[in-house]
């Protein structure tokens, strides 16, 4: 490692590199040459630290000062003021997030700080994701020695009481997990990292892993600790090219650094790991479906029992974690349980990385503790609702989360205040949509979905999809009777009971939902002929066509 | 999907795409893909030539024809059939949906005057919609081969699919 004066680190994920961010880079390069400052001044890049609105972003340490969105004018400038004299520029500094729009009723909240609080995203955007010595300076795989130096027990005991809960969607408890695989006796287990986030509307996954693959390395190497495994498999989705490369980068350093492979820090423990990438289905999500893509096979989901803890990846226990689970284990080792069950509620302990979309004035993403609303999340990290208009309908957790009311908007934003609400918090996702979204369409964009990415494998999720989207599409249309509702209603309860897996489950959701908070908006569709928000065509698709033409 | 170019050898793509990744069944997946992206789509000549060449390993699991077919008509990033020489691939999640992502989809079948499926018959474009692409803080999002692009409105379709001969 290089020692250097200062620092200049260069944003380089895709929305960046999109607005001239390789320019940018370039730029500093040659200026920091011209200036005679390359060998005093390191220069690097850094993944995107969910700040959408200041990329191209480039911070210099150790002032630590973020510019942002930096044009391709501005470079000359910053290096001449910055780091030839000193002085910070003050007008091209990135804007801090302040508080805006109502915030009245944080006042009423005791203890709550309206403010990030970063755990897995603490190196994103911080670090240079391709060096292992950046990620080893910032305490990284320090955990992972503390935990060898730990026994599998004490290891998984601490995890317990941490309270740490699957953040892909179903919250299951993690610690429990693992023990349920690190009790299962066998010669050869495995570990694999779901990293096929195909949620729609969820990219948390991505930035964790662009900006800090390595955190990701040694979470999943304590865990093969914990349960007793040697080989590992990160099943990334296809379409997540960038992630890919980092992650093959970063164990091919960890390898070197001997903190992968044979007998890791001298401990006897052994373990290395594939990357695995998928080619574009979203059932592969589920976890069996994903094994089965691992084996080479269509992603069908298995039938369950056996769970894959005793039976999973060629027929050998398997412990599968989501990426943003897996992120939380490094720091719990180093900090311990009590310090982070004093992050978010006494029932979801820790923070959650949501994604907030659709009609707010900043979208983005949000590391916060757990227990927010979404109350807050529209008004002071989405910066109020765009354009001034009201907040109709949310739906969380992309498409099997929940569609859900203004009148839940109080509700804390965790796993227990939402189940008993009879609603999910599912992957993080939060979308956001005013009044000029109509629910059937929505609905229908859903159940649209499901239809594409159903596997196809039991009839009520391949045929039951297929007749809500008719019906959803003749409600639209214009065309449907009020008896449809029931048929819709019948169709959905066949689809959550009798599916193999939870993306049938998952499509009756948005029906019910639809159905007991907005009844009467549909009804509108039938009864009145139209559509309140002004969305759906009332026209059967060929007459509006024929409207067009004529 | 990189251009697809008649003269590029099948027999090559198959065979470098088998010594990459092995003869493993979790090789099969890879080497789909690896032929999806070389050579623009897997044709069945694709699949025998990969079969046989499996099987030609000393240690390799044992798959059919009609296995490695199954794959490659399952998942949405490999294709069976031919496409155009650029493939525009449309967002419809819920997310681009209500940020603008219901207007453009229109605005876009109207533009290439196709629907989604289709190829022109110039085999200059085909269209597709996808599920989400994970960059929807920037939607309505649209992808043409391996360029992403954000915030789409329907008129800056005519800019972006001129950049495509």
């Amino acid at each position: 490692m290089k020692f250097t004066r200062s620092m200049v680190l260069v944003s380089n994920d895709p929305e960046s590199m999109r607005r001239g961010a390789a320019e940018i880079y370039q730029s500093f390069h040659d200026e920091l040459a011209a200036a005679d400052l390359s060998e005093q001044v390191a220069l690097s890049q850094i993944a995107d630290s969910g700040r959408t609105d200041i990329l191209p972003m480039v911070i210099i340490y150790p002032e630590a000062s973020v510019y942002g969105p930096v044009k391709l004018e501005d470079v000359k400038r910053i290096v001449e003021e910055h780091l030839s004299k000193g002085r910070v520029v003050q007008d091209l500094l990135a804007p801090i997030r302040e508080l805006t729009g109502r915030v009245s009723w944080l006042k009423a909240r005791k203890d709550t700080e309206p403010m990030e609080k970063r755990i897995v995203l603490r190196r994103a955007g911080r670090i240079d994701p391709e060096s292992i010595e950046d990620f080893i300076a910032d305490d990284g795989y320090q955990a992972l020695a503390k935990a060898i130096g730990l026994t599998r027990m004490e290891v998984i005991a601490e995890l317990e009481s941490s309270g740490l809960q699957g953040r892909g969607g179903a919250g299951f408890p993690t610690g429990l997990k693992w023990r349920f695989v690190a009790g299962t006796k066998s010669t050869k287990k495995y570990v694999v990292c779901n990293a096929d986030e195909s949620e729609p509307g969820t990219f948390k996954d991505r930035v964790i892993l662009e900006g800090d693959p390595h955190s990701l390395l040694e979470a999943i190497a304590i865990a093969a600790y914990a349960v007793g495994a040697d080989e590992g498999y990160i099943y990334v989705r296809g379409e997540y090219q960038l992630v890919q490369q980092r992650l093959q980068r970063a164990i091919t350093q960890a390898r070197e650094y001997g903190l992968l492979g044979r007998n890791i820090l001298g401990s006897g423990f052994s373990f290395d790991m594939h990357v695995h990438s998928g080619a574009g289905a979203y059932v592969c999500g589920e976890e069996t479906a994903l094994l089965e893509s691992i084996e080479g096979k269509r992603g069908q989901p298995r039938s369950r029992p056996p769970y894959p803890t005793t039976q999973g990846l060629w027929g050998k226990p398997t412990l599968i974690n989501n990426v943003e689970t897996l992120a939380n284990v490094p720091a719990i080792i180093l900090n311990g349980a009590e310090w982070y069950r004093s992050i978010g509620t006494p029932s979801s302990p820790g923070t959650k990385v949501f994604t907030i979309l659709g009609n707010v004035n900043f979208t983005g993403l949000i590391e916060v503790p757990m227990g927010i609303t979404l109350r807050e999340v529209i008004g002071i990290y989405g910066q109020g609702m765009k354009d001034g208009a009201s907040f109709k309908v949310a739906q969380t957790g992309g498409s099997s989360g929940s569609v859900f009311p203004p009148s839940l908007q109080d509700t804390p934003l965790d796993f227990e205040s939402f189940k008993k609400a009879g609603v999910s918090l599912g992957s993080g996702a939060l979308l956001v949509c005013d009044e000029r979204t109509c629910v059937v369409d929505l609905a229908l964009t859903q159940l649209k979905f499901f239809r594409a990415e159903s596997c196809g494998k039991c009839t009520p999720c391949r045929v039951g999809t297929e007749r809500a989207v008719r019906i959803l599409t003749s409600i639209s249309e214009g065309q449907a009777q009020l008896g449809d509702l029931d048929t819709l209603l019948k169709l959905a309860d066949e689809m959550d009971l009798a599916s193999n897996c939870g993306l049938g489950q998952a499509a009756s959701v948005p029906i019910r939902d639809i159905l007991k908070n907005f009844r009467a908006e549909v009804e509108a569709h039938i009864r009145l002929g139209v559509c309140p928000a002004g969305v759906c065509a009332m026209v059967p698709e060929e007459e509006l066509e024929f409207v067009k033409q004529g | 999907m990189l251009k697809v170019t008649e003269e590029k050898n099948l027999t090559a793509i198959v065979e470098a795409a088998v010594e990459k990744h092995g003869t493993h069944a979790d090789a099969f997946i890879p080497i789909l893909l690896e032929i999806n992206h070389n050579y623009g789509y897997i044709p069945a000549e694709a699949i025998r030539l990969a079969r046989a060449r499996i099987h030609q390993h000393q240690e390799h699991n044992l798959v059919s024809e009609g296995q490695l077919f199954e794959l490659a008509s399952f998942y949405h990033m490999l294709s069976t059939e031919k496409n155009g020489r650029h493939v525009v691939q449309f967002c419809a999640s819920a997310p681009c949906h209500v940020q603008g992502g219901r207007e453009l989809w229109k605005a876009i079948q109207e533009t290439l005057q196709l629907k989604s499926g289709q190829t022109d018959p110039q085999g200059r474009f085909t269209l597709k919609t996808v599920s989400c692409l994970g960059i929807c803080g920037v939607g309505p999002v649209i992808l043409v081969d391996d360029d992403s692009f954000g915030n789409v409105t329907p008129e800056d379709l005519a800019d972006i699919f001129t950049r495509y001969e």
